[in-house]
């Protein structure tokens, strides 16, 4: 991590340059997510955005991490987001009002939030170096680390999506009443 | 692998993020937004777990923690937007007002109440 050992950022690998063309196909569809004027393309464009990223984190070696985004976020969120959209009857077509009033400010409090995130990253990170050699995030070694040492909020963890899913339920029945 | 490229990536997504956050009137597509967030978030660890070298894998496990408390949250999140869609038929989240002050420029917000609780506190 010191200075001499950073290799230069005008010869990239060919890592680099994967993971540099996924990044931009992330953040380009990202853009098309918010940005587009119609509801189920956003769904769509979304689809790409997690895609690109899973491949990111097969770049970088977490190779479990990848194929779980793929199968929760692609497979799973997306589609409980298209039945939000089909079950809120939303128009399939163009729909001139999905912004609201405030999109300048939006869009200004988002530019100072990428400047300033990016100046201090890149400020702060410019020596940092990896070099992407062994693979070590594979279902094995990830697998193992979460049973031993991550057990307790493994645990905590399914006891929060369990709560989470029955207060779904309760939340969507409409037979369900409060005390009166 | 520059640990640079991931972070650049992460913060652009994260600022995309609060841009749909912000400027989005569908409920739908706000949750959309914080999904990118989070993402975002789980793209900064997987990078910070690449370059430390973790033996216990911390950044790693944790993306998958949040990937499911993400989850989790969109689960609720939905169940809410349907609740209230069926009580109000919008999920248009700068018209729901129900609890917002009534416009209007020159009336004054109830002047009984704010005299009732000036003479409650003399």
């Amino acid at each position: 991590m010191n200075l001499d050992a950073v290799p230069s950022y005008l010869t990239p690998t060919g890592q680099e340059i994967v993971f540099l063309l996924l990044g931009a196909v992330a953040v380009g569809s990202a853009l098309l997510v918010v940005t587009t004027r119609q509801l189920v393309h956003a769904a769509l464009w979304l689809v790409v955005t997690f895609g690109a990223l899973a491949g990111c984190y097969l770049v970088l070696t977490a190779e479990f991490v990848a194929w779980v985004q793929v199968l929760i976020y692609v497979g799973a969120v997306v589609v409980l987001l298209l039945f939000g959209i089909m079950l809120t009857r939303a128009p399939i077509g163009r729909s001139p009002d999905l912004d609201s009033g405030n999109r300048v400010l939006a869009a200004v409090v988002a530019l100072a939030t990428a400047v300033l995130l990016v100046t201090v990253v890149i400020d702060g990170f410019r020596t940092a170096y990896a070099p992407l050699t062994e693979v070590d995030g594979a279902a094995k070694t990830i697998g193992s680390s979460i049973f031993r040492t991550w057990v307790l909020p493994f645990e905590a963890l399914s006891v929060l999506l369990l709560a989470a899913l029955i207060g779904a339920i309760v939340l969507s029945r409409t037979d369900i009443r409060g005390r009166d | 692998m520059h640990i640079v490229y991931p972070l650049v990536v992460s913060a652009l997504l994260f600022s995309i993020g609060i841009y749909g956050v912000l400027a989005r009137r569908n409920a739908i597509l706000v949750l959309m937004s914080v999904e990118l967030m989070l993402n975002a978030v789980n793209l900064n660890l997987v990078a910070f777990d690449v370059w430390f070298a973790d033996r216990l894998h911390s950044g790693q496990v944790f993306t998958l923690f949040i990937i499911v408390i993400a989850a989790a949250e969109l689960g609720v999140g939905l169940a809410i937007v349907l609740a209230v869609f069926r009580n109000r038929r919008s999920v248009e989240i700068d018209r729901l007002q129900d609890l917002a002050e009534p416009p209007g420029p020159g009336e004054e917000p109830e002047p009984d109440a704010a005299q009732e609780l000036e003479e409650t506190r003399s």
